[in-house]
């Protein structure tokens, strides 16, 4: 099927272009961290993981929520999803793709990785993260292509794939459960040492995923002939609400235990973050919480859930302040006040956001191949296709036949 | 062609005839230790090191054992949050962050104290390392092995003391190259390092450096001996450690 990917628009190889180009900024930017060694980097001795390390405990978020489409549609028959099943495992390659080349930019002697696994250390949850994440990417692979290509042959799926769909829903949990491990293991950095940990990383994946997801699919919309289901949007969009208001509801217990037990050590890294980190982080804080608060109101309330010009703004919303709290937050709060109870202050210099703009090129490029593919196949068989009225052809919406005909 | 193909059956037979070899030559080479110990090295159950603060506390005097550790292990000098250090110094709360009290006698709070790796009986910078290249040695020291690390730098974020340094660019840019102690190598850029209680030095039978320059103000022996010199000054001294909440029971004792 990797045919389908080679046969495009202008837009298709302009936009193709432009993220190579990006690539090649960034990979510049690679080579003379390799050349120099991480001192281009804005991290130090008091604060040893940056925003590369953000960058993958915000993404494996984006792989694991796949299944929030997944799961519902083999775990309850909920058919409606059924086409879109696809995109969530095809999101979770580039997003596992974009998680490992974060890690491999963030390791002092990348030539040496294999040493984890030539000496696999089984105490080390960074053994266990690379293995889950790894394995994600193999399972995603492996469910995603064989599914597609039965569709494109029309073939029933095979029964084969069963059993890795269902090992591959119940792996996204783990993903992001032993990634939580990573921080919330360690003793002496405070704002990590919370059982909760893994909870708030599997209920901010639940929200922010399926909502980049569907902004990213509402794109897909513009540029292609296929269309969500009605029914399958809006169920994603209530996961999204459940899940944002969980998680704000962990943050919440959170603060309460912090500040109730009065622990110095607990409510050192919100008061810093909240209160007396410089003004700019201290604003980024409060905007997380602002926005946070926007985008619940806006996606409980049906009025505004249910309005599709809105829907896009209130993703971004959503998506920025989990990034706020999850990408950037969560890293510096836990590193920031030192374990020294002083303050190291880390900010990601240019040469860092050089080097993640790279692996963010390459995630849009391999979902941007990933995605055309399968729209592609979904337009030769006829799933989820946009009417002339707007709707999908899973909706069962009055307009199918003749208004459908007329256009074509 | 022939000639390839002849070159290439003798060269074969060769590799067979010393994989046959191979096996055999283990065989004699065993009941042997591989390497041979110093004779003059010392051993313990667990080192341990206590450090009497009465006698050590002021900055030169910790500046000064540094300059000894950092000479002999050949620790780069870099300014700035991105320093490497081994041995050095700070001020009682950001020592003990937990254990203060707002009226404390000022000579105490005054002082300046040592801070060094505490090679802690269960070490978070063991479990979390991915590759084995920090490691507990049986005689309790909590060791690196500089070309094992890939530098993920996961041992600086568990280690609740601050005690490890990651060499963020090149270490050798930062060394005084017509003062380097020949002895001990240096590293390369992307490694963490950190002080090690000088098994190099134990190896052939001298004290750590610093304890050697420190005129007494720092123990060190065997914490499983009942009658070694550090079970003595325990028995005799109050003494305290570095964020005992945090259960890595380290092996450096300070006497208030």
């Amino acid at each position: 099927m990797l045919e389908l990917a080679l046969k495009g628009s202008k837009r298709y190889y302009g936009w193709i272009a432009f993220l190579l180009v990006l690539i090649a900024i960034g990979f510049a930017a690679y080579v003379n961290q390799l050349m120099v060694g991480l001192k281009t980097t804005g991290m130090g001795r008091d604060v040893s993981w940056g925003f590369y390390i953000s960058q993958l405990t915000y993404l494996v978020g984006l792989a694991a929520s796949g299944v929030m489409i997944v799961l519902p549609n083999y775990f309850h028959s909920y058919k409606t999803n059924k086409h879109m099943v696809i995109f969530g495992e095809f999101m979770a390659i580039a997003a596992c793709v974009m998680c490992l080349l974060f890690v491999i930019v963030d390791i002092g002697q990348p030539q040496r990785m294999m040493n984890m696994i030539f000496h696999p250390t089984p105490n080390s949850i960074l053994f266990w993260d690379m293995i889950v994440i790894n394995g994600y990417l193999f399972l995603n692979l492996l469910c995603g292509w064989t599914c597609l290509q039965a569709d494109r042959q029309h073939l029933p799926h095979p029964k084969w794939v069963k059993p890795f769909i269902y090992t591959s829903i119940i792996w996204a949990f783990s993903i992001h459960t032993v990634t939580a491990f990573l921080y919330q293991g360690l003793p002496g950095r405070h704002y990590w040492l919370t059982a909760i940990l893994a909870a708030r990383f599997l209920a901010s994946a639940f929200c922010a995923g399926p909502a980049i997801l569907i902004l990213v699919l509402l794109v897909t919309e513009k540029v292609t002939t296929f269309k969500m289901p009605k029914n399958a949007l809006s169920t994603l969009v209530k996961i999204v609400m459940y899940a944002m208001c969980i998680n704000m509801f962990f943050f919440l217990l959170e603060v309460f235990t912090a500040f109730y037990s009065n622990i110095p050590g607990h409510m050192h890294p919100l008061l810093y973050l909240f209160a007396h980190a410089s003004t700019g982080l201290v604003t980024l804080m409060w905007t997380f919480i602002v926005f946070a608060a926007i985008s619940i109101t806006l996606l409980v309330t049906p009025r505004f859930r249910n309005n599709l010009k809105l829907l896009p703004w209130t993703l971004v919303l959503l998506i920025i302040a989990t990034w706020l709290d999850k990408g950037l937050g969560l890293l510096i709060g836990g590193f920031n006040p030192t374990p020294f109870d002083t303050i190291t202050p880390y900010w990601p210099t240019g040469k860092e956001l050089l080097v993640s703009m790279m692996i963010y090129s390459i995630g849009a490029l391999i979902v941007t191949v990933l995605f055309k593919i399968a729209t592609e196949v979904k337009e030769e068989v006829g799933h989820s296709q946009r009417l002339a009225c707007g709707c999908s052809s899973e909706d069962g919406c009055t307009c199918t036949g003749e208004e459908a005909a007329a256009e074509a | 062609m022939k000639n390839s193909r002849r070159t290439f059956i003798k060269l074969a037979g060769i590799a067979a005839a010393g994989l046959a070899l191979a096996p055999r030559k283990g065989l004699a080479a065993e009941g042997h230790e591989p390497v041979k110990v110093n004779a003059t090295a010392i051993h313990a159950k667990h080192w341990a090191m206590v450090i009497d603060t009465t006698k050590l506390n002021t900055a030169e005097a910790i500046n000064k054992l540094a300059a000894a550790c950092h000479h002999d292990h050949n620790v780069p000098h870099i300014e700035g949050k991105q320093e490497v250090k081994w041995l050095w110094h700070d001020t009682y709360p950001h020592t003990f962050p937990e254990q203060e009290n707002p009226h404390m006698a000022e000579e105490v709070h005054e002082r300046v104290f040592p801070l060094l790796c505490n090679h802690c009986q269960n070490p978070p910078c063991v479990r979390v390392c991915p590759t084995k290249a920090t490691f507990q040695r049986p005689d309790g020291i909590v060791a690196m092995d500089y070309h094992r690390c890939i530098g993920c730098r996961y041992c600086m974020a568990g280690c609740p003391y601050g005690s490890r340094s990651f060499n963020w660019g090149d270490p050798r840019l930062g060394l005084d190259l017509g003062n380097l102690n020949p002895e001990f190598p240096t590293r390369m850029r992307g490694v963490v390092e950190k002080c090690n209680f000088c098994v190099e030095r134990l190896a052939v039978g001298k004290l750590p450096v610093c304890v050697e320059a420190s005129e007494g103000a720092m123990h060190f022996g065997d914490l499983m001996d009942p009658d070694s010199e550090v079970r003595k000054v325990l028995r005799e001294k109050f003494t305290i450690r570095r964020k005992p909440s945090a259960g890595t029971e380290p092996s450096v004792y300070y006497i208030i």
